[in-house]
């Protein structure tokens, strides 16, 4: 394995967590109100506290996709390896 | 015994419990430049977690938070948005900012840029800048130890006095102790931290409005504007709020401690883990606002929003739990007070000094400068404490300000083979210029977007300009490796 080549994250990972920017940050406008409130707690504040738990839902489902990935290209290396012995 | 003896003796044995635990953990160590400041690079995950945990449990959060839910209203959201997404951009940079650390063997951000630019001055150029904005974190923290004692002692013990002894005695911890110390007591003040956010965001609301519900009912009644943005600013509305949270999610991890700090993990797929789990741990911000929007309606009309947690915690709690939760908050503004000192001054000595003025310099003498190093820092962040009046949120706000503006040279220099030094050298200094502009001409927010995130744009138009016009050069990460995969 090449230590110093840096990989990028895959595309899916990062789609990943782009998801909880929209939902706390760019979507701002829309959930920054006091009504309805839920739990007692005003909109704005419920929205953020819900994606507390929301976030490392989707964090979780990326770092499967990204250990998968990793996964599958060391196991893909080794066979390349072995493919290479075996014609040797 | 009156009252407020009763509050600052607790305060007193929880703060000695906790600086003994740091003394203990220490004093068996050796004191050398490598163990001191980075606990000599063996942290088990718990130790890094606890290290990495940043500013959900410091002064930070539990005063200035719940100052800006008082003073601001909505606005003070921001700090929930920035935190969870601040975890998310640590999963997509430190695991491979931990990969190429180990294959180059870097040991803090200043090596980061000195391998991968081949500079030295830019090293030495960011650990400045680095120590400089280090200063309002430090000294938002001892502004914060400063407002415990004032409000524990009911106001016997003046604020000078009390960010006087707040600098003497984070000064002390850190000569005897080191970052390993700090770690250490982080359990004990994350533990009674938690405890005191559930006992005042739950007991609160009960008490003074029979439940959270008709408190925000009557919240919303009284100040109709105050909960949503731009709440009591005039200000602070949505274009703030997303300039603002992507600001400081981008900055997080640019803090040179906790730069540093993903470094001394196991593995790069601990810091995956850890990304993932993070923004569980900031689950009691929201119980710290509570108590912040509990004050508006209790005790109105208070001149220092940042008074306002422990102002309604006396009203509210025997002397004797106030102690403790300023015990607690105590501990909050020393470990990290500690850590961030610590940082400053080995920075300063090796890192600058060092690098620029002495490079034959042996780390014995660097280790004695950034002794007397630490005794500088505190007096400077003692001086502004004492000389300033902006609320605890402010001083955050101009550290991740300038803070952020490494953000550009790590990330292209991770991710993109192409950028130079030159190109990063500019736009960092661009970027830092636009930001010096800004701040001292009063233009902070500039047409509503956060100044700091301004410079940022600046900072990355310039790195991408000066790139497409300067020829392209190796990446230093790349050089090494290519040699020694082909021996």
């Amino acid at each position: 394995m090449q230590t110093g080549e840096v990989r990028k994250p895959s595309l899916g990972a990062v789609l990943l967590g782009l998801i909880p920017f929209l939902a706390m940050c760019f979507s701002v406008s829309l959930w920054d109100r006091v009504y309805p409130m839920v739990l007692g707690l005003p909109f704005n504040l419920f929205w953020l506290v819900a994606w507390i738990f929301l976030t490392p839902l989707c964090m979780w489902a990326a770092y499967a996709l990204e250990t998968r990935q990793r996964l599958g290209r060391r196991a893909a290396h080794k066979n390349g390896v072995e493919d290479a012995r075996g014609r040797r | 015994m009156s009252a407020s003896s009763i509050a600052l003796t607790v305060m007193c044995l929880i703060v000695a419990a906790g600086a003994a635990l740091g003394f203990y953990a220490g004093v068996h160590r050796k004191k050398n430049l490598e163990e001191w400041a980075v606990g000599g690079r063996g942290f088990g995950t718990l130790l890094i977690w606890l290290l990495m945990a940043g500013e959900v449990y410091t002064t930070f959060s539990f005063l200035g938070a719940s100052g800006w839910a008082y003073s601001r209203g909505g606005p003070a959201l921001y700090i929930l948005g920035y935190l969870s997404l601040a975890y998310i951009v640590s999963f997509y940079i430190l695991p491979q900012l931990w990969e190429v650390a180990r294959a180059h063997k870097l040991q803090t951000q200043s090596d980061f840029f000195e391998t991968r630019y081949k500079s030295k001055n830019l090293a030495a150029f960011v650990s400045i800048i680095g120590v400089v904005f280090l200063i309002p974190y430090i000294q938002l923290q001892l502004t914060g130890l400063g407002i415990i004692v004032e409000v524990a002692s009911s106001g016997a013990v003046a604020r000078t006095a009390a960010t006087i002894i707040a600098a003497v005695v984070v000064a002390a911890f850190v000569f005897t102790s080191g970052v390993r110390a700090a770690a250490w007591v982080s359990v004990v003040k994350d533990i009674l931290l938690l405890i005191a956010a559930v006992s005042i965001g739950i007991i609160v609301p009960y008490h003074y409005f029979h439940g959270i519900g008709p408190m925000f009912a009557a919240i919303a009644r009284a100040h109709p504007a105050h909960l949503t943005m731009p709440g009591a600013t005039k200000n602070l509305g949505h274009t703030w709020y997303i300039s603002t949270v992507l600001l400081n999610s981008f900055g997080l991890y640019m803090w040179p401690h906790n730069f540093g700090a993903s470094f001394t993990a196991k593995s790069s797929d601990v810091l995956r883990r850890n990304a993932v789990i993070m923004p569980l741990y900031t689950v009691t911000l929201p119980l710290i606002f509570l108590a912040g929007f509990a004050a508006l309606m209790v005790i109105p009309g208070l001149s220092n929003g940042d008074l306002s947690l422990l102002t309604v915690v006396q009203r509210t709690f025997p002397p004797w739990a106030l102690g403790v939760i300023g015990g607690a908050g105590a501990l909050a503004a020393m470990v990290p007070a500690a850590i961030f000192t610590l940082t400053a001054a080995t920075l300063f000595a090796k890192n600058f000094y060092r690098t620029i003025f002495a490079p034959t310099m042996s780390d014995a003498r660097v280790a004695k400068l950034a002794r007397i190093m630490v005794g500088f820092v505190m007096a400077i962040a003692v001086y502004f404490a004492m000389h300033s009046s902006t609320t605890l949120v402010n001083l955050l706000l101009w550290g991740y300000d300038g803070i952020t503006q490494f953000f550009p040279g790590v990330v292209l220099g991770l991710f993109w083979r192409r950028v130079t030094r030159v190109g990063v050298w500019s736009g960092m200094v661009a970027g830092i210029a636009t930001l010096a502009v800004l701040l001292l001409s009063n233009h902070d927010p500039i047409f509503g977007v956060n100044a700091g995130f301004v410079a940022l744009c600046v900072n990355f138009a310039v790195v991408a300009g000066v790139n497409l016009l300067t020829p392209a050069e190796r990446s230093g990460f790349h050089e090494p490796l290519e040699t020694s995969a082909e021996a």
